[in-house]
């Protein structure tokens, strides 16, 4: 709510100050962060209309990616949707499959705007990009999983280095609970994201056929065959020995804050919430990043981005399409992306920025300390047909039935093996579904 | 009993034309859309549609998470009503014996039926946080005794103790006004032929307020089945494994979050037979027995 207050003051601000404003061609950007994010949001929009008089951008926060999704295809239907809409990575697979949308590197092309798309990494540029290479969708704000870890409980526990490999993990876990038997040693949360994409990512193993989709609507899942089934299984194993406990938001505490408060030693989550665990950290915490880890016996491959891209749709004046390309190359300067990756915890999308910010020295103190082990994790390799990202249909749904089941698995209901077996067939009935939904159509 | 009437219709038809125009674009026409959309596959962004007959509602009849889901809300309706009709029924029943301070506890019974099941979730939660809310001193004296994170059982009764207070206050306050429209010329026969207040209250006040009860009973049920999702949506998200997915919290996860419109528009039809259905069973066999003065 506030962002929007911001944004509809700026507005109203814009109108009142300069007598051009008038004659400036509006359009509108809807997007979901909120909070403290959106907020940040709200001031690139700001900064885009103070940095020239001909177009003006209203942007509105929807307070979330999946509700900024369902009000723009409620307003699509109505007519009355905005030009540019942020979406998040898992919905990509649905936006494309939609065909509503102006793919934002022939919309450069178009107006001319020239872009170094190879700048890009690619491990975040895939993820957006149609078969033919062509990016459909740009690249805003990313991010990838990194391990928060404690380095006073692991130094307490003899643990010098963060474990590179799972079985190291479970070494630390283990050493950490005899060091410390009444602190939470792991606050987990079941997160497709963490513990299903990007492990696979890691792993260069697969989370469904068809090189997880990207080469046509029949895919099917087969995280129910791979090491996933292992680890999983070890998470269950680690709940039982009381190595981990279960920290939700359900539950009271996310396990983000819980590592936050020194409740916990260690929490797998987004490098976006870097900045977050920097402020909100109990005095003297002293934390720091590492890649997550890999199976011994395991080529580590890239992780994939995360977060979101900003979809420019179908249906507008060519003035609109203007602007909205001006607002797109606007966030793809050097100095917007400093501006959005310095006030957030998210990394930046290209590599000059990236090569810029390191010259600057901007990664050798605290608070940004830490965050360039995100891009070293997201560039490890260059990416392979199984670690370009996952363009599944319906992917919402499956992370949902893959929670569900990991929730029935880890209070006791099945084994750990029946549980993914069963969110393997479900999840594959959405697949199904969304096949015949759109039947005749193919991926971009 | 005289009837009044319009002399001219088309008075009559414009006087009624705002309230059926509003049924008819708030009711009629969305479920005319829903009822379209659940025999079609209907893509989401409004790319064109395939008619899918019953496919729709095969899918989900013959899924079990379905009927499991179908089960949970059952459950839920039962328990919700039972816990908020019983609560209400005690609390009215002593607001009408005007004890001392009876007015103020009279609005302070009716107050939170005002807040928004959200709110009432987020305060839920709270209350029953194993490690943070007042559930955690009981947990620290039985470990292991609460546990809604990972307990289907019991983040169930969670989500019922909350949709049922919420529902209290709206009760009481058809039970109370009940028990007040109750002629006290009656109860003080019966207090002065001896009855006790038990007695009073089991053959004079109770059968009297037969109506409203009936009355409480079909919107209660109604109200559970339709009316939880804030509460869900707040506590538990359906989970955890699918133990609190009441009905109308699948129909929206499964359109709205999964974009399946076609499949939480079949959905949504089958919760409208069902609630209409459970309507027609209450007027056709329990309202036989009520007896309206």
């Amino acid at each position: 709510m506030k962002s929007t207050f911001i944004s509809v003051f700026a507005v109203a601000a814009a109108f009142g100050g300069a007598a051009s404003a008038q004659d400036r061609i509006a359009f509108e950007y809807w997007y979901g962060l909120g909070g403290y994010l959106g907020e940040v949001v709200a001031q690139t929009c700001d900064r885009f209309n103070e940095s020239q008089d001909t177009y003006q951008i209203t942007c509105v926060s929807q307070d979330g990616y999946a509700t900024a999704v369902q009000n723009t295809i409620a307003a699509f239907r109505a007519g009355k949707h905005p030009t540019i809409v942020q979406s998040y990575d898992a919905g990509t697979a649905d936006l494309m499959m939609s065909g509503e949308f102006y793919p934002v590197q022939q919309m450069m092309a178009d107006f001319n705007i020239e872009i170094d798309w190879d700048n890009y990494f690619p491990g975040i540029s895939n993820y957006y990009a149609a078969s033919t290479g062509e990016l459909i969708s740009m690249p805003f704000n990313s991010s990838t999983p990194v391990m928060y870890y404690n380095i006073d409980d692991f130094a307490a526990a003899g643990i010098d280095t963060p474990p590179a490999t799972w079985e190291a993990f479970e070494e630390a876990l283990r050493a950490l609970e005899s060091a410390q038997p009444e602190k939470c040693n792991y606050g987990y949360a079941p997160s497709t994201w963490v513990d299903l994409e990007q492990f696979s990512m890691a792993h260069g193993i697969p989370v469904a056929s068809k090189n997880n989709g990207y080469d046509g609507l029949d895919a099917e899942y087969v995280y129910n065959t791979t090491q996933h089934v292992k680890h999983m299984e070890d998470i269950k194993r680690w709940l039982d020995e009381g190595l981990l406990e279960i920290k939700t938001s359900q539950g009271g505490i996310n396990s983000r804050d819980a590592f936050a408060q020194n409740q916990c030693s260690i929490y797998f989550g987004s490098i976006a919430s870097h900045a977050t665990v920097h402020a909100s950290a109990v005095d003297g915490l002293n934390w720091d990043v590492a890649m997550i880890p890999v199976y011994e016996g395991f080529e580590r491959t890239n992780t994939v981005v995360g977060g979101a891209s900003l979809w420019v749709l179908s249906g507008k004046t060519e003035d609109e399409y203007r602007g909205a390309a001006e607002y797109l190359k606007f966030l793809a300067t050097p100095e917007e992306e400093k501006f959005w990756v310095s006030n957030t915890g998210y990394i930046p999308v290209t590599k000059a920025a990236f090569e810029q910010l390191t010259a600057e020295g901007f990664y050798d103190n605290a608070p940004y300390k830490g965050r360039e082990v995100a891009m070293k994790s997201l560039t490890y390799t260059d990416p392979t047909p199984l670690t370009r990202g996952i363009r599944l249909g319906g992917f919402i749904q499956a992370r949902a039935e893959w929670v569900a089941e990991v929730e029935a698995a880890l209070a006791g209901q099945k084994t750990m093996q029946e549980a993914l077996d069963t969110a393997v067939a479900r999840s594959n009935e959405v697949l199904r579904r969304f096949e015949r939904t759109y039947r005749g159509k193919q991926l971009p | 009993m005289r009837r009044a009437y319009f002399k001219n219709n088309w008075i009559a038809a414009l006087v009624v034309a705002p309230q059926l125009l509003i049924i008819f674009v708030f009711f009629y026409w969305p479920t005319t859309q829903a009822l379209y959309w659940a025999f079609t596959f209907e893509q989401p962004w409004g790319g064109g549609n395939e008619w899918a007959g019953f496919e729709n509602f095969r899918m989900i009849l013959t899924d079990d998470r379905y009927w499991q889901s179908i089960r949970v809300s059952i459950v839920y309706a039962a328990g919700a009503t039972i816990l908020s009709m019983g609560m209400a029924l005690i609390l009215a029943v002593f607001a009408d014996r005007q004890l001392r301070g009876y007015k103020y506890y009279r609005i302070g019974a009716i107050w939170p039926y005002a807040v928004a099941a959200p709110a009432v979730g987020l305060a839920f939660r709270f209350i029953f946080n194993p490690s943070a809310g007042i559930m955690s001193y009981v947990n620290a004296a039985f470990p292991g005794f609460w546990d809604p994170i990972l307990n289907g059982d019991h983040a169930l009764l969670m989500v019922i103790i909350a949709g049922a207070w919420k529902q209290v206050a709206y009760n009481f306050i058809f039970f109370l006004a009940g028990l007040q429209s109750i002629p006290r010329s009656l109860i003080e026969a019966g207090a002065m032929d001896g009855a006790t207040v038990l007695r009073r209250m089991g053959d004079i006040q109770l059968p009297l307020l037969a109506p409203t009860f009936f009355f409480v009973l079909v919107i209660n049920i109604t109200d559970s089945f339709t009316d939880s999702f804030g509460i869900v949506d707040t506590m538990t998200g359906g989970g955890p494994a699918r133990a609190t997915n009441l009905m109308v919290y699948k129909i929206y996860v499964d359109g709205f979050q999964g974009l399946d419109y076609s499949g939480a528009a079949a959905q949504s039809i089958i919760l409208m037979f069902l609630v209409i259905a459970l309507t027609v069973i209450q007027f056709r066999y329990i309202e036989r027995k009520v007896h309206y003065t």
